[in-house]
């Protein structure tokens, strides 16, 4: 711990030093930035080099403290210490203003757009040319096509679409134009290719290339190994808030970035052992599901989910995942059509009696509004759904001495760290507190296991450690139903997968049967 | 929200267009003498039904410049009450000058008042990060307070503002009465509708007003300063809130009493919410509870005895009731309405 700052620095000075020597002077120089959250070092001692025309990945796990870092850079927090030149002069950024003055853009993780207003108005948002205090929007438009002629039709958008209307890719394409309708020398792109298939990913691609090669600076951030060498000219890796190595892609393998980022040797892959599934445990028919405003979100859908199997569900979000697993754990109303669980008919049936009944565990997509009670503590929350039960509740008052135990035996079998069992869940790290989900789920009796994003947000340690659990659910003979919007969690785990796109299945293979090329292809609706 | 704003802008103009219809009728057509046409499409009734509506819009139209902000902003009758106070003490301290520039001192106090309150509530929920109900709440019984303990009961405004007839145009038959013969605050009243209206959709405040009430984070990251404009668009709320009650004072009764907006600034609440939080909607709101006013009082003065009194003074509120909560599921609230916008929160 005490010593990766110092690596940090030693490593940079280094690579520093090599970079002036052949590369023309920095756009943006950090350095020596830390900051303190309450109880919390998010960023210690960071120093960072940009040039023009180059694109430098920064590389970390989630939690390593790029996110905070690239924030710290717009504007947005300001760094308890260190300080940040663009174009040799000194940068006092107190609001995203300044920094878009300085001539710095971002494009967030998630979009910062106004949902109901135009795409046009969201790009002068902030710049708007006016003519007598009235908006202008014809030269706007003008100056904005003009922009994106320069990309020969990488960036065309409908400016006059409202951007609730749009796929999240296309307001991707709103955020990088919004960022160079602002001129921005230095673009900051914090993970953009979290919701693209690998098709977007590859335009996206393109247009940072073009983007370096008229002259801007991108930092591209990113906790996905693969995508670096791509890309990156440049590779900085933080853990733990600090810098701990300098990379080029070329000269260093995504074996040696992972350890990097992790700070010790993971395994990439997920051993499995052949397991021949049994019969059926869940057999979903014709199943129809309605979003809340009433549009249909899954679409007379139907699968099943075997014995010890792994059923992977991929689909880019908003393909009506999301309703349909509501769907099938009870939480959301179903149209038509039948679920059937272990050959019941379990249609419309309570989310309380599908878990309790029909032994289904559920990892919700979001935790932070399902299936956790931040405020409450460790061992509570590990029996928020068994609380009302024996041996947890006797007589309507609850067996704290049991629960404690329970807690005790969860907390040691799937490594969730924290220092008491009384400790408040929203204290806890986003890794341990998707364990602590996960155990909760994991129980005794499971015959099915719904897990949802069960991965999302969640550092590499964890992510290990819970494809690990739900492997060993299926070797042990469970159904596994996975819905992941990541296609490399798919595609490491699913025995077979099912590609949902706007609401219908438009394949369902053996997994061995498809590559990343053609999930990608039907994740963006074409059929192979 | 496109489509929202097409219905209450039919609405919003269509309530008018039949009334001025009526009045039409009411004048030449034959069954002029038909009582019941009379007396709800009669100049008295529409005279009436536009006072009952000029301090609404203005109380909506300050809530409107707040919320479209995104600040909830309940508080509205005390920011009116807190106006018409300081109204009728500036116009009594006053009342030795010369009436004009005594009424326009008026004015300025009812304006700067409001403003006052208007920054005191931003200063509650965006400084002290005060819950803005509460806040809004504190604001009407401060207000109720103030003026309860300081209103002098023998003091005595002399004078109110008089129609001022507008050349040409106040000589047209029906309409010229009605609407270019009329005290200046109401005309500013109508104005301020269209120049906020105007201003929301096409120039760069507007733009932005909009952006901080719907997703502040994402007017931030494009460089727009939030807070700012939050402070300033509450204290510019709270000034038309204010005019709203100064309008009671110095134009529509020319005295004060203890408790003087009566509610208005709530049926002003529920006109911003009917009206979709566009000022063209909040003005036909308002008219329509106006009328409703209007409606209650010609039935009172009437006689009318086939409703038992009670029920005929209920009418304005049951039509507050009924429109609000019949039509709430048809109108949306701007995305980030009584959510503090912190900057820094850890990710």
């Amino acid at each position: 711990m005490n010593s990766a700052p110092v690596t940090g620095r030693v490593g940079l000075r280094h690579q520093s030093a090599g970079i002036r020597r052949n590369m023309p002077q920095p756009v943006l120089e950090v350095r020596g930035i830390t900051k303190h959250f309450p109880g919390v070092v998010a960023n210690r001692n960071i120093d960072l080099d940009l040039s023009p025309g180059e694109i430098l990945a920064v590389l970390g796990e989630n939690g390593a403290g790029k996110s905070t870092l690239m924030n710290i850079i717009y504007g947005l927090h300001p760094p308890t210490s260190g300080s940040i030149r663009v174009g040799g002069r000194r940068l006092e950024c107190r609001s995203p203003r300044d920094a878009i003055a300085a001539g710095i853009a971002m494009v967030h993780q998630d979009f910062q757009l106004v949902p109901t207003m135009t795409v046009l108005e969201n790009i002068v948002l902030g710049v708007e040319t006016t003519r007598r205090g009235v908006l202008d929007p014809a030269t706007a438009e003008r100056d904005v096509d003009e922009l994106c002629q320069r990309f020969g039709g990488q960036l065309d958008i409908n400016l006059q679409a409202v951007i609730d209307d749009l796929p999240v890719g296309m307001r991707q394409r709103v955020e990088i134009v919004k960022a160079l309708y602002r001129g921005a020398r230095i673009l900051i792109l914090d993970e953009p290719t979290a919701v693209l298939t690998p098709q977007e990913t590859g335009s996206l691609f393109q247009i940072m290339r073009g983007l370096r090669n008229q002259g801007t600076g991108i930092i591209f951030i990113t906790h996905k190994l693969k995508e670096v060498p791509d890309v990156a000219d440049r590779i900085v890796v933080l853990r733990q808030g600090a810098v701990v190595g300098h990379a080029r892609p070329g000269a260093t393998t995504e074996q040696a970035l992972a350890t990097m980022m992790v700070g010790r040797v993971p395994s990439l892959t997920v051993p499995k052992t052949t397991v021949v599934p049994g019969p059926p445990m869940l057999e979903v028919d014709n199943l129809t599901v309605h979003r809340d405003d009433g549009t249909i979100a899954v679409d007379r859908i139907s699968f099943e989910v075997n014995q010890g199997e792994i059923l992977g569900l991929a689909g880019v979000q908003g393909n009506g995942q999301t309703e349909l697993i509501g769907a099938l754990t009870g939480l959301r109303p179903v149209s038509s059509g039948t679920v059937r669980l272990n050959g019941r008919d379990t249609t419309q049936v309570s989310a309380r009696r599908v878990g309790r009944a029909g032994g289904t565990g559920h990892i919700p997509e979001d935790r932070h509004t399902h299936g956790t009670v931040e405020s409450f503590s460790v061992a509570q929350n590990l029996v928020l759904n068994l609380c009302n039960r024996p041996p947890f509740a006797r007589w309507g008052l609850l067996r704290l001495e049991a629960i404690r135990a329970h807690a005790r035996r969860k907390v040691a079998d799937f490594d969730i760290r924290t220092t008491s069992l009384e400790q408040p869940l929203g204290s806890l790290s986003g890794g341990n507190q998707q364990k602590l989900v996960v155990a909760r789920e994991m129980r005794d009796g499971l015959q099915l296991l719904i897990a949802s994003q069960p991965t999302r947000g969640v550092d590499m340690g964890s992510v290990e450690f819970i494809h690990h659990q739900i492997v060993q659910q299926r070797n042990t003979g469970r159904a596994v139903l996975l819905a992941s919007y990541d296609m490399d969690e798919i595609l490491a785990l699913a025995d077979r997968i099912a590609v949902m796109f706007e609401g219908r299945l438009i394949g369902l293979f053996p997994a061995a049967q498809v590559d990343r090329n053609r999930l990608g292809l039907l994740m963006s609706g074409i059929p192979a | 929200m496109a489509a929202f704003t097409q219905s209450t802008a039919r609405f919003a103009a269509g309530l008018p267009l039949l009334l001025l219809a009526g009045a039409f009728l009411v004048e030449y057509a034959p069954f002029a003498d038909i009582q019941p046409i009379r007396m709800l499409f009669g100049a008295s009734i529409l005279n009436f039904a536009l006072r009952a509506t000029v301090p609404l819009i203005l109380g909506a139209l300050g809530g409107i410049l707040c919320e479209r902000s995104g600040i909830v902003n309940i508080g509205i009758e005390g920011m009116m009450l807190a106006g018409a106070f300081a109204a009728f003490v500036a116009k009594t301290a006053t009342n030795h000058w010369a009436l004009g520039p005594s009424l326009l001192l008026g004015t300025c106090a009812t304006l700067l008042t409001g403003a006052a309150m208007g920054l005191l509530h931003a200063l509650f929920c965006l400084r002290f990060g005060m819950h803005q109900i509460i806040s809004g709440t504190a604001l009407i019984l401060l207000s109720m307070g103030i003026s309860a303990t300081f209103f002098d009961r023998d003091a005595v405004a002399v004078g109110k503002f008089a129609p001022w007839p507008v050349p040409l145009l106040s000589e047209w038959p029906v309409i010229g009465p009605l609407l270019f013969n009329k005290p200046p605050i109401t005309y500013a009243a109508l104005l301020i509708v269209a120049v906020v209206g105007f201003a929301l959709a096409h120039t760069r405040w507007g733009l932005r007003t909009r952006a901080i009430g719907e997703h502040p984070r994402a007017a931030d990251t494009a460089g727009v300063a939030v807070l700012r404009l939050r402070y300033l668009n509450t204290a510019l709320g709270g000034a038309l809130a204010g005019l709203g009650g100064g309008y009671l004072v110095l134009e529509a009764v020319g005295q004060f009493q203890e408790g003087m907006t009566a509610g208005r600034g709530f049926i002003a609440l529920a006109a911003m919410i009917f009206g979709n939080w566009h000022p063209v909607g909040a003005l036909g709101a308002s008219l329509l509870f106006g009328y409703a006013q209007a409606v209650q009082n010609e039935l009172l003065l009437a006689q009318v005895t086939v409703l038992p009194r009670h029920f005929v003074a209920m009418i304005p509120y049951l039509v507050t009731v009924i429109a609000v909560s019949g039509l709430v599921g048809r109108v949306r609230a701007p995305g980030s309405l009584g959510q503090p916008y912190r900057r820094e929160t850890e990710t």
